[in-house]
């Protein structure tokens, strides 16, 4: 059932395990701040994926230097440009989940989620 | 490298799971904003220095330094801790 | 608590479903001061004690504490089953750091052999994600662009008072600042004095990382971060108008504007031409020099100004909801 490279890969696995607790922190925690931060660690659990798959062992990084081009010394480029993408769309995202945050306190006055649900069944939404 | 990556990893777990067992809102942005900074040392021990300027500057500033506004906008910082459940205890009194 | 082993607390947190795990949730609720529109305070009250009662009370409502400790070992053993399905899965896949991976093909040899001459840029990821795939980098601009404006409608508030509406929903800015000034009613004078020293070498070093993009690691999205942060520690330290002298809302609507501007019209041309690249006539330079690498130092340019409005423009609407 297991691979062979389970101990070649343990930083993937790591990512994995990682990815699974944030994911564990957005199931169970009834507070909406907890719920965020549990989003935003998946998040980077899946851009640390994505820079593990361009990582070659020995070489170095992308920045052409001392005039040498050839291909067999540095890394693969194309997942690095990937997650810097990422990156400022996670924060994008951020940002509104808080400014939603924001409005629903000022509404509700709480950052219950049992509540909030509550109060929305009782007014009839 | 490797063994300095390892540390580095446990330290990642370590964090991610401090975050959801703290009780105090506070704590818990602290603790995620070392998580980003963590994870921008990682990028750069993967060759990745782009990646890593990107997290430091964005990951553990501007994302982090927005959970605080919001939480200054919500009231939910308090002086001294043992304030707020009297505080509650009394309007809900009233 | 402390003595208890890890696994004991562990079981006695799954099994606490019926008190609420975080203290922090409800914070300040009643206010005096407030009307509520919709809902009066007396009936808001009642409201908080009925869920009071119906969600986190031990004896009033067993069923639902019974689905409550269902509904946490359930999660709890699906995130362990998810778990186990992803580390077989990375059990399986190739090794991490292997040079015959599936993930190292041609492209990454064509970007890294070529991309010196045809893009004349050295960093080769700054290269890739401005002229090889310059399409991409156009709809992250505009994700950015979107999330300022949604988060704009969302916290902005009216400069007038009004008589009348919900205000329990809408403030004023007036009140806004007198609840932003609770814990620091003035300026810190320690915070003053070490930010006319730091923020204009944040500046010059944002200015650097920007202009700099295509020869060593950064970029337009790292640069302008940093300079967004300069402006926040600036704010944080004079205030709202001091600032204000030089950043305002029309200089916030100008640069985003003009800045996503420049980058569409210099890549949307990809919508009709497919993947015809369009020689845009600039000189490459010589490689190693701040001005070379054709559109690439102009978009940059573009792209942090963008980033550091959008930054600190975001961090102006949650504190106080204008700027």
């Amino acid at each position: 059932m297991f691979g062979e490279n389970l101990l070649n890969n343990y930083a993937e696995a790591v990512s994995m395990i990682i990815f699974a607790i944030g994911f564990t922190n957005l199931l169970l925690h009834k507070n909406l701040i907890k719920k965020i931060i549990g989003l935003n660690i998946m998040d980077t659990a899946v851009y640390l994926f994505l820079a593990l798959k361009g990582y070659i062992k020995g070489r170095t990084a992308p920045i052409i230097s001392n005039g040498v081009i050839e291909a067999d010394k540095y890394i693969n480029p194309i997942p690095s440009g990937l997650v810097l993408t990422g990156i400022v769309v996670s924060v994008s995202v951020t940002a509104l989940m808080l400014a939603l945050t924001i409005r629903l306190y000022k509404r509700y006055h709480t950052l219950d989620l049992d509540e909030i649900s509550f109060r929305l069944r009782k007014e009839g939404r | 490298m490797t063994i300095f990556q390892c540390i580095l990893l446990f330290f990642l777990l370590v964090c991610a799971i401090a975050v959801s067992f703290s009780k105090n809102l506070l704590n818990s942005v602290l603790i995620f904003m070392s998580y980003s900074v963590i994870m921008s040392i990682v990028w750069m021990l993967l060759e990745s220095p782009d990646l890593a300027i990107t997290e430091a500057a964005v990951g553990a500033g501007i994302t982090s330094v927005l959970f605080f506004v919001t939480l200054n906008r919500i009231h939910a910082i308090f002086k001294s801790a043992g304030k707020k459940k009297e505080d509650v205890k009394e309007e809900g009194n009233e | 608590m402390n003595n208890d082993s890890l696994f004991k607390r562990l079981l006695s947190w799954i099994r606490e479903s019926s008190e609420s795990f975080d203290e922090d949730m409800t914070i300040q609720d009643v206010d005096e001061n407030e009307s509520f529109g919709v809902v009066d305070k007396q009936e808001h009250i009642e409201n908080l004690e009925m869920v009071r009662r119906k969600v986190y009370s031990e004896k009033e409502n067993k069923s639902m504490r019974r689905m409550e400790a269902i509904y946490r070992w359930f999660a709890v053993l699906f995130a362990c089953f998810f778990t186990f399905v992803l580390i077989v899965t990375v059990s399986h896949m190739p090794k991490t750091g292997d040079l015959n991976n599936p993930a190292n093909n041609e492209v990454a040899e064509r970007y890294i052999k070529e991309g010196l001459k045809e893009t004349g840029a050295t960093n080769i990821v700054a290269g890739m994600i401005l002229d090889y795939r310059a399409f991409d980098t156009l709809g992250e601009s505009h994700v950015l662009f979107v999330a300022a404006i949604v988060v704009t409608i969302l916290l902005r508030l009216d400069k007038k008072e009004k008589d009348g509406i919900n205000t329990s929903i809408i403030e004023t800015i007036g009140e806004a600042e007198k609840d932003d000034k609770i814990f620091e009613p003035k300026n810190d004078t320690i915070l003053q004095k070490v930010s006319l020293i730091f923020v204009p070498i944040i500046i010059i070093f944002g200015i650097y990382v920007i202009l700099n993009g295509h020869l060593s690691p950064g970029g337009g999205f790292s640069g302008g971060a940093i300079i967004g942060a300069a402006l926040i520690m600036y704010l944080n330290a004079f205030g709202f108008e001091k600032t204000g002298k030089f950043f305002n809302e029309k200089v916030y609507k100008t640069v985003c504007f003009s800045g996503l501007a420049f980058y569409a019209l210099a890549k949307c041309y990809a919508f009709f031409c497919g993947a015809n690249h369009l020689d845009s006539h600039i000189s490459k330079g010589i490689a190693g020099h701040i001005l070379s690498a054709g559109l690439i130092l102009p978009l940059d340019i573009a792209v942090g100004c963008v980033v550091a409005c959008t930054m600190y423009g975001f961090y102006a609407m949650f504190r106080k909801g204008g700027f």
